[in-house]
């Protein structure tokens, strides 16, 4: 199960492949987080991730149609590279992991969650809200920032379509509408018999 | 299987980190999957920092990754639409064509 989703990553170097692969990354990753007693943020990665990031991806994949065989040129040639370095960097990882400097964190593990009634969602929202609520406020800037820049990078006028302008909507006047026009009044009994 | 400690998540952590690092290596011509490796290497230290926060009791670390989630999905949403539009543009996502800044 630990390394479950680590081989189903690496199995994947193919373009709508890999996001599917992906989506199974998460979920596995998800599944650890619930037993680390991180429930919350274990929906939350499904929610987010699974649900809305993997299916942009996928839009975009199949929106763009692309020649895979001209991206993958050259795959071969990078490999060697690309698994010396990650090898070079577990290694390294395992040995400043062994030295044991976290071993006496594992008697620590986390007691309070064993109380019955004990619920991670609320823990969570009660540091969330109080502690941390500046970060969670320029958390929510940042998203807004995100939506508005997502989409007025994508927006295209198109030609031939139209419009309505609602900067000019707000500053008519009534001068460029109406026009009063004086006229005669008509003289009595020679409109209608 | 022994007990299942911190030690073992870190690990996995870090073997996830240096499969999206040699991605990244491996995969220099496409750039959604350069996406890709990205948002897996941050799935690599969220789980560095649910791990700590689950063996140290704390909830300092659960927050973190809140909003290394949200950033992240900002991210995401930005990178693949400067994708969209450069594709628009340009035809290609090749990031070997991608010269034109000469950088």
């Amino acid at each position: 199960m630990l390394l479950m989703s680590a081989l189903m990553v690496v199995s994947a170097r193919n373009t709508i492949h890999s996001a599917l692969f992906l989506v199974l990354a998460f979920f596995t990753c998800a599944a650890l987080w619930i037993l680390l007693r991180a429930e919350f943020l274990a929906i939350a990665l499904v929610l987010v991730y699974v649900g809305a990031v993997m299916v942009l991806f996928l839009f975009v994949v199949m929106m763009l149609n692309l020649n895979t065989d001209l991206l993958r040129e050259g795959f071969i040639r990078h490999l060697p590279l690309g698994i010396l370095i990650a090898i070079a960097i577990v290694a390294e990882m395992f040995l400043a992991l062994n030295s044991g400097g976290f071993r006496m964190l594992d008697q620590a593990a986390l007691k309070a969650v064993d109380v019955p009634g004990y619920s991670n969602t609320r823990a969570l929202g009660s540091v969330l809200y109080t502690k941390y609520l500046y970060a969670f406020e320029i958390a929510a800037v940042i998203l807004l920032l995100a939506m508005v820049s997502a989409i007025t990078l994508t927006m295209r006028r198109l030609k031939g379509t139209r419009h309505q302008n609602p900067a000019k909507q707000v500053k008519v006047m009534r001068a460029d509408r109406l026009r009063i026009v004086k006229m005669q009044a008509e003289p009595k009994g020679d409109s209608n018999d | 299987m022994t007990e299942i400690g911190l030690n073992h998540f870190l690990f996995l952590a870090a073997v996830l980190f240096c499969i999206s690092v040699a991605g990244i290596f491996i995969n220099r011509k496409n750039l959604i999957v350069l996406l890709m490796c990205i948002e897996l290497m941050l799935l690599a230290v969220n789980l560095n920092f649910i791990a700590f926060s689950y063996y140290s009791a704390t909830l300092s670390g659960q927050v973190f990754v809140f909003f290394i989630l949200t950033v992240a999905a900002a991210e995401a949403a930005i990178g693949l639409a400067i994708l969209v539009t450069l594709y628009r543009n340009r035809r290609t996502i090749n990031v070997s064509d991608l010269d034109e800044m000469k950088g």
